[in-house]
Parts: structure tokens; C-alpha cells; sequence
């Protein structure tokens, strides 16, 4: 049977820009050749994390959403596991709350996107590097 | 002679009217409460990071437990802190 299927996971910081990207790559190609069709996917970048995993105070953030066979999943996560880029992991299977929300979320952020690149030229976001602990 | 009833008080008798609670995802109608927000999950958490009771919040039992389900998945994503001091205050 064919699920909606969610997943997060946080790669090591210590990568460059290129490696991440191949590393997402990578993931991308395992759900591809398993037969996954991708229906949308998320960069977050660098971000820094709650508490520190694997002495690592942040980590590059991605986003998969696909939907596939539950087997998928499974081989999925071993990859993760073989992996040693891949800090955490979390696949979660949605309900059609969850699947309306996505959709919701994803045409928030394009048309969000959308009006910072309009806006983009007139205002420049505001530095926030005045927060010190 | 003055009777009970007439007994006069300088300021009045504090009587606590509480507000009604009320399940704020039932008023407003959300379905699905999302594990990557973790900005709105921090209403749900005390300052120290743990879940506030429903008691507290007012949610209703049906997302209560996808609050707790949510703020959980979040804690392992590290969007939230497992256990921390001064969460809001340092935001």
C-alpha cells in the first residue's frame, strides 16, 4: 500500500556547502531508486540546534516528503544509519490532516518567497547579531 | 444595633471570576499540529521544557496527546530542548 511518508534529518555541520548538497543527493537517488515518488522537499541550511548532538552545536537541516510502499522507509533508514554525515533521523507517515497541512505550509513559504524576492532589493532584512548570552 | 447583613467592606470581597479554558485547536480549528514549528510548540512547554498540563492550557484531550506527540518529535530533531532553564526568557 502506497503511505505519505515525512522525513527530517540533520547532517553534520562540519560538511561544506557541496558536500551537503551530494549527501541530499544521495538520499534523494535511494528514495528515486526504490520506487519513492518525491512530492516535495526542503533545505533548511545550518541551523543551530537545542541541545548538542555529537558535540555539534548545529547542523544542516533537510526535508524529504514522499510517498511510497512502507518498505521504503526501512531501507531508507538503514542508510541513515550506514551513514555517518546523518546526525538524527525521523520519518514519520502522515494522516490527511497532516498531508492538507503540508500542502498548506508549502504554498505559505512559496508565496513567501515569493514577496521577499520582490521585496528583496528595497529592504534588506535587519542584521541580528546583537544577541549575546 | 447593627445586623449582619449591614457589614460594610472598605475594598470588596475579592471574588476570582476565572475565564472559561477553552481548546484553543478546537476554536480555531486546526487539525494537525506540526512537530516542525518550533516557535508555536514553545507555548506548550514550560520554562525548564517540559509539557504543561492540560490543566494548565485548556487543550482538549485529543490534542493534548498530539501536542505531546509534536513537542516530542520536535525534542528529538533538536528544535526543543529535553531539559533546559530559563527557555522563554532567552528568546
Amino acid at each position: 500500500m502506497l503511505n505519505h511518508y515525512e522525513t527530517v534529518f540533520i547532517m553534520t555541520p562540519v560538511l561544506s556547502e557541496e558536500q551537503m548538497k551530494e549527501t541530499v543527493k544521495k538520499f534523494e537517488k535511494v528514495l528515486l531508486d526504490k520506487g519513492a515518488e518525491i512530492v516535495h522537499q526542503e533545505n533548511w541550511g545550518l541551523r543551530k540546534l537545542e541541545y548538542p548532538i555529537a558535540k555539534k552545536t548545529s547542523g544542516f537541516y533537510h526535508l524529504f516528503e514522499f510517498v511510497a510502499e512502507g518498505s521504503v522507509v526501512k531501507d531508507l533508514e538503514l542508510q541513515y544509519r550506514r551513514d555517518e554525515k546523518v546526525m538524527r533521523y525521523l520519518t514519520v507517515s502522515m494522516d490527511k490532516h497532516a498531508i492538507a497541512y503540508a500542502e498548506k505550509r508549502r504554498n505559505l513559504r512559496k508565496e513567501r518567497a515569493a514577496a521577499e524576492t520582490e521585496a528583496a532589493p528595497v529592504a534588506e532584512q535587519p542584521a541580528e547579531n546583537t544577541n549575546n548570552e | 444595633m447593627a445586623q449582619q447583613t449591614d457589614i460594610k467592606y472598605l475594598t470588596p470581597i475579592a471574588v476570582d471570576i476565572r475565564k472559561k479554558k477553552y481548546c484553543r485547536f478546537k476554536k480555531s480549528g486546526i487539525k494537525y499540529i506540526d512537530y516542525k514549528d518550533g516557535e508555536f510548540l514553545k507555548r506548550f512547554v514550560n520554562e525548564q521544557g517540559r509539557i504543561l498540563p492540560r490543566r494548565l492550557t485548556g487543550t482538549s484531550l485529543k490534542y493534548q496527546k498530539k501536542v505531546a506527540q509534536a513537542v516530542k518529535r520536535a525534542r528529538h530533531l533538536a528544535l526543543l530542548p529535553f531539559v533546559t532553564d530559563n527557555l522563554k526568557s532567552n528568546n
